[in-house]
C-alpha cells in the first residue's frame, strides 16, 4: 500500500511576477488616467523600492512619460546617487537632480540642538516638498513607493514618504519587492544591498526594525491572516521575533489612518459621509 | 441557437451616462454579429465600489427601462434584442444591487433579481448601503426558461441548484470581483470563478454565462475572465483578466435534454427532495432553542 501524506498548507509569499506585473502596470495607467495625467514622476532614492516602481512606471507609461528626481542631501551616502543614476540609466528615464541640503540645513540651523532623527524626518518631508512641485512643473503625478512591510511597521515618515496618491507597492511584502524587482530587471547593484532609507550615517532598516525582512515578511503575513503565535512559532520563530513584529503594527495603526477628526454630526467626512475615492458625479 | 454576447466592460465611476454611451457604442459594434442576448456585468452602468453615493446613481426600473430603450431605438437594432445588465435599483426608499433581464423592441422587463447574499467582508460593504433581496427564481425569456444570480449569490451552489429545479436552462451571473491572489497561473478569484461555474453547469446541465467586471476602481482591479460555460461543464470562450473584451457564442437548448439524460444528476436532486428537506429545515433552524 501506497501512503502519501498532504503537505501542510502554508501561507505562501511567493507570486506569479510576471502576472503581478501586468496587474500593477495597469494599475499605473488607469489610476492616472481617470485623474487626468498620462505621466509619472519618482522619487529616485537608489533603493530598490523606487527602483522597481521606476521600472513599472515606465512599462505602463513608457519611459519618455517618466521624470524621475534624484534628492541627496550633503549626508546622504555617495553610493545612493550612483545607483539612482543606475536604475535611471537601466530604464531610460532622465535624472534630475535637486540638493535638498540648502531646504534641510535652512530650518536645521534654526535649533542648533536638532538631532540626526529630526534632520531625517526632515530630509523625507524636503523630498516630498520636491517631488509635488516637480509634479505640478511636469503635470506629472508622484508616485508613492512604500512597501507593505514598512506601511505596516509604520516605518517611514508620515505625510512624507505615505503621502503620494498613487502607491504601486503598498500591498507588496519587501520580499515581494524583491522578487518582482528581479522579475522586471533592476540592477543587481540596487537588489543585494542592506535597505535604508540613508536618513543618517550607517543606518539600515534591518537594523532599526531589529528583523530582517524575510522572517518579518513570514510572520506578518501569519500574523495579518489571524494565525496564533504557537503556529508561528511551529514555522521556525522565536517568540521574541513574533512579538518584535506584533509590536511594531501595533504601534501604529495610527499612521495608517488620515488624521483623526473630532466628529460632532451626522455627516462627518469619512464616518458617516462615506465616498469611495474615485467617486465623481456626473 | 440562441446568440449570445458577453460584454466585459470597464465602466466609468459614477458616470451614468457616459456608461450607457460606452453601452451603445459597444452595442453598434455587435451589431454584425447580431447577438439574440448580450449579458453584462454587475452594476455596470456606475462601477461597482459607490458606498453612500448609491443614493445618488441608483435607478428605478422605470428609468432604466427608458434609458435603454432611446438607447435601443438610437441603434435601430434589427429586431429584438434581450439584455442582462447590473445596476443599483432603487424602489422607494429602498436600494437594492439588481440585474435586469430586459427584452428590448418586445416585452420589456421580464424579471429582476435583486443580489441576496450581499459581501458585507473583508474589501466589501455592500449590506451597509443596500438591502438584501429575497428572491431566487428562474423565469421564461423568449428562447427558454433562465435565471439570473449576481456575484456572491453564485458562489453559494444552493442558488443555481434552486433556478435549476426551476427550470432554468441558462444562468447569467453578472459579477464584480477585485483580483486577489496572484500566485498561480491567474488571479486565485479568477480561477475560482472559472471552477465554479464549470462545477454548476456539469452539475445542472445548464449554460452558465459569466459577465465580470473590469477597471481599477480606488486601487481594486475587477478581474474580468468572464466566460461562458456548457451543459457539460467544457468552457466554450472565456475572456482574459483585465482586458475590455466580447465574448461571443451560440447556445443550443436542445443539447440540454440529451445530456440530462447522460447524467441526470438535476432529476436525482428532484425525486430526492422530499427525503432531504427535512433536513434541509434541521440544519436551517440548528442552534435555535
Amino acid at each position: 500500500m501506497k501512503i502519501l501524506k498532504a503537505n501542510r498548507g502554508s501561507e505562501m509569499l511567493d507570486l506569479n511576477y510576471p502576472l503581478l506585473a501586468e496587474y500593477l502596470q495597469r494599475f499605473i495607467q488607469e489610476e492616472l488616467s481617470w485623474r487626468g495625467y498620462h505621466k509619472g514622476l519618482i522619487g529616485v532614492s537608489g533603493g530598490v523600492d523606487s527602483a522597481l516602481t521606476l521600472a513599472l512606471a515606465v512599462r505602463a507609461l513608457g519611459a519618455e512619460n517618466v521624470h524621475a528626481v534624484a534628492m541627496p542631501h550633503r549626508q546622504s551616502a555617495p553610493t545612493s546617487f550612483e545607483h539612482a543614476k543606475l536604475v535611471c540609466d537601466a530604464f531610460g528615464v532622465k535624472l534630475d537632480t535637486v540638493d535638498i541640503t540648502p531646504i534641510v540645513e535652512g530650518y536645521a540651523q534654526l535649533d542648533p540642538e536638532i538631532t540626526g532623527r529630526r534632520k531625517g524626518n526632515l530630509m523625507a518631508r524636503a523630498r516630498m516638498m520636491v517631488l509635488f512641485d516637480q509634479s505640478e512643473k511636469h503635470h506629472a503625478l508622484t508616485l508613492g513607493t512604500g512597501n507593505k512591510t514598512e506601511r505596516l511597521f509604520g516605518y517611514f515618515t508620515w505625510h512624507a514618504d505615505d503621502t503620494p496618491p498613487i502607491n504601486p507597492l503598498g500591498d507588496l511584502y519587501k520580499t515581494q519587492v524583491w522578487g518582482l524587482s528581479e522579475h522586471v530587471g533592476v540592477p543587481d547593484a540596487i537588489l543585494h544591498k542592506a535597505p535604508t532609507a540613508d536618513l543618517e550615517a550607517g543606518q539600515t532598516d534591518e537594523g532599526d526594525l531589529g528583523i530582517t525582512y524575510r522572517k518579518a515578511d513570514v510572520i506578518l503575513e501569519h500574523y495579518l491572516k489571524g494565525y496564533p503565535d504557537a503556529y508561528i512559532e511551529s514555522l521556525g520563530f522565536t517568540a521574541a521575533e513574533i512579538q518584535r513584529v506584533k509590536t511594531l503594527v501595533n504601534r501604529t495603526h495610527w499612521k495608517r489612518t488620515t488624521p483623526a477628526t473630532a466628529v460632532v454630526s451626522s455627516t462627518a467626512i469619512n464616518e458617516f459621509y462615506l465616498r469611495p475615492l474615485d467617486f465623481r458625479l456626473k | 441557437m440562441i446568440k449570445h454576447a458577453v460584454l466585459q466592460l470597464k465602466p466609468e465611476k459614477g458616470n451614468l451616462q457616459g456608461n450607457f454611451t460606452r453601452l451603445q457604442s459597444a452595442l453598434q459594434e455587435l451589431k454584425p454579429e447580431a447577438p439574440d442576448v448580450v449579458v453584462l456585468p454587475e452594476s455596470f452602468l456606475t462601477a461597482y465600489f459607490l458606498q453612500g453615493g448609491v443614493r445618488e446613481l441608483a435607478l428605478t426600473q422605470q428609468e432604466l427601462y427608458a434609458h435603454l430603450q432611446s438607447l435601443y431605438q438610437a441603434l435601430e437594432w434589427p429586431g429584438l434584442l434581450d439584455l442582462v445588465i447590473g445596476f443599483y435599483e432603487r424602489e422607494g426608499g429602498t436600494f437594492f444591487n439588481s440585474c435586469v433581464y430586459i427584452e428590448l423592441g418586445g416585452r420589456g422587463i421580464l424579471h429582476v433579481h435583486r443580489k441576496v447574499f450581499l459581501p458585507t467582508y473583508g474589501v466589501f460593504d455592500e449590506e451597509r448601503y443596500i438591502s438584501r433581496g429575497s428572491r431566487i427564481q428562474a423565469f421564461d425569456s423568449r428562447f427558454g426558461r433562465v435565471g439570473m444570480l449576481i456575484c456572491e449569490d453564485f458562489w453559494h451552489t444552493i442558488t443555481s441548484t434552486i433556478i435549476a429545479l426551476d427550470g432554468a436552462q441558462v444562468v447569467y451571473v453578472p459579477s464584480a470581483s477585485p483580483a486577489r491572489g496572484f500566485a498561480g497561473q491567474g488571479p486565485a478569484n479568477m480561477e475560482r470563478w472559472s471552477a465554479l461555474a464549470q462545477a454548476v453547469s456539469a452539475e445542472h446541465g445548464m449554460y452558465t454565462l459569466l459577465s465580470s467586471l473590469i477597471g481599477f476602481e480606488g486601487g481594486k482591479g475587477m478581474v474580468g475572465g468572464s466566460l461562458i460555460v456548457d451543459p457539460e461543464g467544457n468552457i466554450m470562450v472565456s475572456a482574459p483578466a483585465f482586458e475590455e473584451t466580447a465574448l461571443l457564442a451560440e447556445i443550443d437548448l436542445e443539447r440540454i435534454p440529451a445530456v440530462r439524460y447522460d447524467n441526470p444528476l438535476l432529476a436525482d436532486l428532484q425525486g430526492n427532495l422530499p427525503s432531504i428537506l427535512p433536513d434541509l429545515n434541521r440544519v436551517v433552524h440548528r442552534g435555535e432553542k
